[in-house]
């Protein structure tokens, strides 16, 4: 069996096309790097999706903690508090038996109950809880000269807020906010090792990674294997936001460019 | 545990609560509690030490030993920090049983690795398979252990790599000009210095830690998450005189609220902690408590 055949059956293995069933025995360097790459679209799909519609609530979040309302204070604080004071580990165990409980009553809950819904939601909260933290950051860090200008030139309201407040808030945030992105890609490889079922073996990198080091009982080839998906889903994250980055500051001379300077933290 | 518990049938509300939280199952939900704060206590350490050498080593004049410091840094970044729990937990078994098996059993001629098994000689299992259950439970928790300060340690060794390159310049000229030799100025000068500096890396650095608990979970230790997974499910009155629903969405409420609890007090200390260390550095938290006049 070549490498093709390998890779025509497995390759989209994870979202549930191909060969039914996964190897039992023989695991060739083929079938490992196939599989746990097949399973890196499921990381991907998270990271993606949970990233720009967390970009969103991050906004709202951040805009609500900085706030004169003290209910809408209170309430961005202490959602991002929650998020970020607590494992991500247990939110995705809280989250899932709580979806379970919920579909009882409210059976179109029950997608929340599989990991595409479910997990995505929960992964959704955690970045917009953290990306707003950031943000807010930001947002008290807005020169402000930028302000005065913004108002000398008779800005108010909404068109003050989309011209100079978001755009300085972005361009401040923005390193933190790499770091963050390439932290949440990490974090979803929690999702199928918590207590979201990997329904058909239809799983994650990390869930094949350990598939394959569970049945061949070594560990050195899958995870440095993941290892290096991840090393290079992490380059390509750098590069996209660093080109987002020089959008930004694309009115700055040269040397004024804020570097993204790649540093990630551990587990949520 | 109390008098009044002997007939859970009696009970009713408040009472049968307080019974049904102490019988001796949930006693093991308390317990490991201890087993996430003697991991935490331990590890913190640990870790600190791993992260001191680490940050030593990368700014060795030695070109090797600068070499293997960074590298040792480096190498934990960019990858799912759970891969590597699951890695060096069988990794570090493994090189176990494989040291012992060469020691204690030189006349073996089989492989060791035998397709998909990894045999090595019944002398040289960890922890032997006649030990009894608990010398299997202290053995996976020292691995968990081993592997959070292996992890953690590279994480902390670049903070205090950062703080050791953050004290000023002028103090350890300073030093060396008053005559200090190397040595004396690494312990008078750089390590008092650089605490300050790292604080803040590594008070964050705590949070994480605290986050991370959980994942021993995931390493086989049966922690909070194991007992609240096992309590929390549906219980029958056949088996036990405590029946109730799936409760284990109230058990994970209960460690949310206690992680919750924990990292803010962690916070609140750490900050505390960092005012009192600011006091007279030279460093701006340092310098505004001077122009308050403090």
């Amino acid at each position: 069996m070549s490498c093709l055949d390998i890779i025509a059956d497995y390759g989209l293995r994870s979202i549930g096309l191909g060969e039914r069933l996964l190897p039992r025995s023989d695991f060739t360097l083929c079938h490992q790097f196939t599989l746990i790459g097949s399973g890196m679209i499921w990381n991907i799909y998270f990271g993606t999706l949970a990233l720009a519609s967390g970009f969103i609530l991050a906004t709202l979040l951040a805009l609500g903690k900085a706030s004169k309302k003290i209910y809408l204070r209170k309430l961005s604080g202490w959602f991002i508090f929650v998020f970020r004071g607590s494992p991500l580990f247990i939110q995705f165990f809280f989250a899932y038996f709580l979806f379970l409980s919920l579909k009882q009553s409210f059976t179109f809950l029950s997608p929340l109950t599989s990991a595409w819904a479910g997990a995505l939601f929960v992964l959704f909260c955690n970045t917009a809880a953290y990306s707003g933290e950031i943000f807010y950051g930001a947002l008290q860090a807005i020169p402000k000269s930028d302000l005065e200008a913004a108002d000398a030139y008779g800005l108010s309201g909404f068109s003050r807020f989309r011209r100079i407040v978001w755009p300085t808030m972005l361009r401040l945030a923005w390193p933190a906010y790499t770091n963050e992105a390439i932290f949440l890609f990490h974090a979803t490889t929690l999702v199928f090792f918590s207590s979201f079922p990997a329904w058909q073996q239809r799983g994650d990198a990390l869930y094949y990674a350990n598939y394959f080091a569970d049945k061949t009982f070594n560990p050195f080839i899958p995870y440095p294997i993941l290892a290096g998906y991840f090393i290079l889903l992490t380059l390509i994250l750098i590069g996209l936001f660093g080109l987002a980055n020089r959008k930004l500051n694309i009115h700055l001379p040269k040397d004024k460019h804020t570097k993204i300077k790649f540093r990630v933290r551990l587990i949520r | 545990m109390f008098e009044i518990c002997i007939d859970p049938e009696k009970l009713s509300g408040l009472s049968w609560l307080t019974c049904y939280i102490t019988t001796p199952k949930h006693l093991n939900l308390f317990y490991s509690v201890g087993t996430v704060l003697l991991l935490l206590l331990i590890t913190a350490p640990t870790a600190l030490l791993f992260g001191f050498g680490g940050a030593v080593m990368a700014r060795s004049k030695i070109l090797l030993i600068k070499i293997v410091g960074n590298a040792y840094i480096s190498i934990v970044r960019g990858v799912p920090d759970i891969a590597f729990f699951l890695f060096f937990v069988i990794a570090i078994d493994q090189l176990l049983e494989w040291t012992r098996h060469k020691i204690l059993c030189p006349e073996w001629s089989e492989p060791i690795r035998q397709g998909n098994d990894f045999v090595v000689c019944t002398a040289a299992k960890l922890p032997l398979s006649s030990s009894p259950q608990w010398i299997h439970e202290v053995y996976g928790f020292l691995l968990a252990v081993f592997t959070f300060a292996i992890v953690f340690g590279a994480f902390a060794a670049n903070v205090l790599y950062g703080a050791m390159r953050a004290v000023p310049k002028a103090q350890i000229e300073t030093a060396v000009s008053f005559g200090m030799t190397e040595r004396k100025v690494f312990h008078r000068i750089l390590i008092p210095q650089m605490w300050i500096f790292a604080l803040p890396g590594l008070g964050n650095l705590w949070m994480i830690l605290i986050k991370a608990t959980p994942l021993l979970f995931l390493l086989g230790v049966e922690d909070v998450v194991y007992w609240a997974r096992e309590l929390g499910g549906t219980k029958t009155a056949k088996f036990t005189s405590y029946p109730h629903g799936d409760w284990r969405v109230w058990y994970f409420l209960g460690l949310l609220i206690f992680y919750l609890a924990f990292t803010r007090v962690s916070e609140l200390i750490i900050d505390n902690l960092m005012k009192n260390l600011s006091r007279g550095s030279a460093t701006l938290g340092g310098d505004l408590q001077r122009y308050v006049g403090r």
